[in-house]
C-alpha cells in the first residue's frame, strides 16, 4: 500500500507541475496534429491503409518522443533527482510515477490525434484503438526508464531518439499489424506480451539507472 | 557513524579523493574544509549514497531515510509552492505529523507567510531556507551540509547557528564550508581536503 501511496503522491507532484508550466501536453498536441496535416498533403489521395496506418504510428511515436524528452526536466534542470533518490520510498516508485504521468499525457495527445486521423485520412476500428491503448504501456515504460538514462547525458536529446527507436520496432509492426489485418489478435497478443516483458525489466532495472 | 579507510573517488582520469580515511562518531560534528575542487561536496555526497567509491571502504551507518542532505541545488521544484514541496518530502518520508512538522519549520525558517507562493518566485536565499526546512523535515539522524550558510542573509544565518547549536549533540554532521570559523565552536573534528 505504501508504494502504491509513494507513486501517487509522485505522479500527482508530476500532473501539477505539467497544469502550471504547461510546457510538454500542448507541444504534443501541436506536433501530432501538424504531423498528420503535413502528411495529409504528403500522401497521395489515393493511399493505401497500410501507408496511413504507418503514418499514424510514426506521428504517435514522435509525439510520444517530444514528451519523453521532457519527462525528466525539472529533475534534469535542478538536480532533483537526488531529492528523489534519498528518500526512503522504493526507487521503481519514481519509474512507475512518471510513466503514469506519460501515460496520461499521451493519452491526452492520442484523444486529439485519433479523431484527426479519421477526418483527414480513414475511419479506425476497435482494434487499432486496442492497439494504441496496448502501445501506449509499453511506450511509456520503456520509454520513461530511457528518459532517465539519457537525462544524466549531456547529449540527452540526441541519446534518447537513438536508445528508444530501435525498442519501438515491436510496437509500431504490432500496432500497424493491429490495424491492417483481418485478425488483429495476434498482433494484440504481441503488445501485451511486449508490454509485459518490458514493465518488468523497466521496473526492476530502474534502480541501477539512477543509482551508481 | 561514518568510518572510511581508503577512500577514492575518480571522475575519468581526474581524482578528486585519494585514499582517505575518516571516522565520524555518533552525534559528532565533522567540519570539512578546502579549497575549490578538492572534493568536500563528492565526500558529501559519497557519504549521502549518491555516488559510489571508485575505492576504498566506506560505511554509513544509518539508512538513507535517515539522511539530511542540503546539497548546492536546494533539491524543491521551482512550480510548486513552498509548502506543496515541503508536503511532497514529507509524504515520501512517511512523516506521521507531516502538516505539523511542516508549518513549524516553515514559521521557524521565516517562510510561513510566502509558504502559498511557488518556490521559483523566491530568492536565493529565501530557496536555501526552504531547503534547509526540507533537510531536517523528516528530523534525521545524519546531517550532510554542503555550505549551509550559503546566501542566507544575517537573520537566516542566525537562524541556521541556532539550530545547529540546538541540534548540536543530538545528531550527526557533517558539514562542508568555506568558512570553518563560524562553525569553530560546535565542531567536535575537522577535516581539510587537499
Amino acid at each position: 500500500m505504501s508504494y502504491l501511496r509513494d507513486v501517487g503522491t509522485l505522479a500527482r507532484k508530476d500532473l501539477l507541475l505539467e497544469l502550471r508550466a504547461r510546457d510538454t501536453v500542448p507541444a504534443m498536441l501541436l506536433f501530432v496534429v501538424a504531423t498528420l496535416v503535413v502528411f495529409h498533403f504528403a500522401l497521395p489521395s489515393e493511399n493505401s491503409d497500410l501507408a496511413a496506418y504507418g503514418l499514424l504510428w510514426v506521428a504517435l511515436v514522435f509525439t510520444a518522443l517530444l514528451g519523453l524528452v521532457r519527462s525528466f526536466s525539472a529533475e534534469r534542470d535542478q538536480g532533483l533527482l537526488d531529492g528523489l533518490v534519498l528518500a526512503p520510498c522504493d526507487r521503481s516508485a519514481i519509474w512507475l510515477s512518471k510513466a503514469l504521468a506519460m501515460l496520461g499525457f499521451l493519452v491526452l495527445a492520442e484523444i486529439v490525434a485519433l479523431p484527426a486521423f479519421a477526418i483527414f485520412f480513414r475511419g479506425i476500428g476497435w482494434e487499432t484503438v486496442a492497439g494504441v491503448a496496448l502501445a501506449d504501456i509499453g511506450i511509456c515504460a520503456v520509454g520513461t526508464l530511457l528518459a532517465a538514462m539519457a537525462a544524466a547525458s549531456r547529449a540527452r536529446e540526441l541519446l534518447l531518439p537513438l536508445l528508444f527507436l530501435p525498442l519501438a520496432i515491436p510496437i509500431v509492426v504490432g500496432g500497424v499489424g493491429a490495424g491492417v489485418v483481418d485478425d488483429p489478435g495476434r498482433y494484440l497478443g504481441l503488445l501485451a506480451v511486449y508490454d509485459a516483458i518490458f514493465a518488468i525489466i523497466c521496473w526492476a532495472s530502474f534502480e541501477y539507472v539512477v543509482t551508481e | 557513524m561514518i568510518r572510511a579507510r581508503g577512500l577514492s573517488r575518480r571522475f575519468g582520469q581526474k581524482r578528486v579523493l585519494e585514499r582517505l580515511d575518516l571516522d565520524l562518531e555518533d552525534n559528532g560534528f565533522l567540519v570539512v574544509t578546502g579549497a575549490n575542487g578538492s572534493g568536500k561536496t563528492t565526500l558529501l555526497r559519497l557519504c549521502a549514497g549518491l555516488l559510489a567509491p571508485t575505492g576504498g571502504d566506506l560505511r554509513v551507518e544509518t539508512d538513507r531515510g535517515r539522511i539530511g542532505f542540503l546539497a548546492h541545488e536546494p533539491l524543491v521544484y521551482r512550480e510548486l509552492t513552498a509548502l506543496e514541496n515541503l508536503d511532497l518530502y514529507g509524504r515520501l518520508y512517511r512523516i506521521p505529523e507531516r502538516r505539523e512538522r511542516t508549518g513549524m519549520l516553515l514559521e521557524r525558517f521565516g517562510l510561513w507567510n510566502v509558504r502559498n507562493e511557488r518556490a521559483g518566485s523566491f530568492s536565493r536565499g529565501m530557496l536555501q531556507r526552504l531547503a534547509l526546512c526540507r533537510t531536517l523535515l523528516h528530523e534525521p539522524d545524519l546531517l550532510l551540509l554542503d555550505e549551509p550558510f550559503n546566501a542566507l542573509d544575517a537573520e537566516g544565518t542566525d537562524l541556521l547557528a541556532h539550530q545547529l547549536e540546538e541540534l548540536r549533540g543530538e545528531r550527526t554532521f557533517l558539514v562542508a564550508t568555506h568558512d570553518p570559523g563560524r562553525l569553530e565552536a560546535l565542531a567536535s573534528a575537522r577535516l581539510g581536503l587537499a
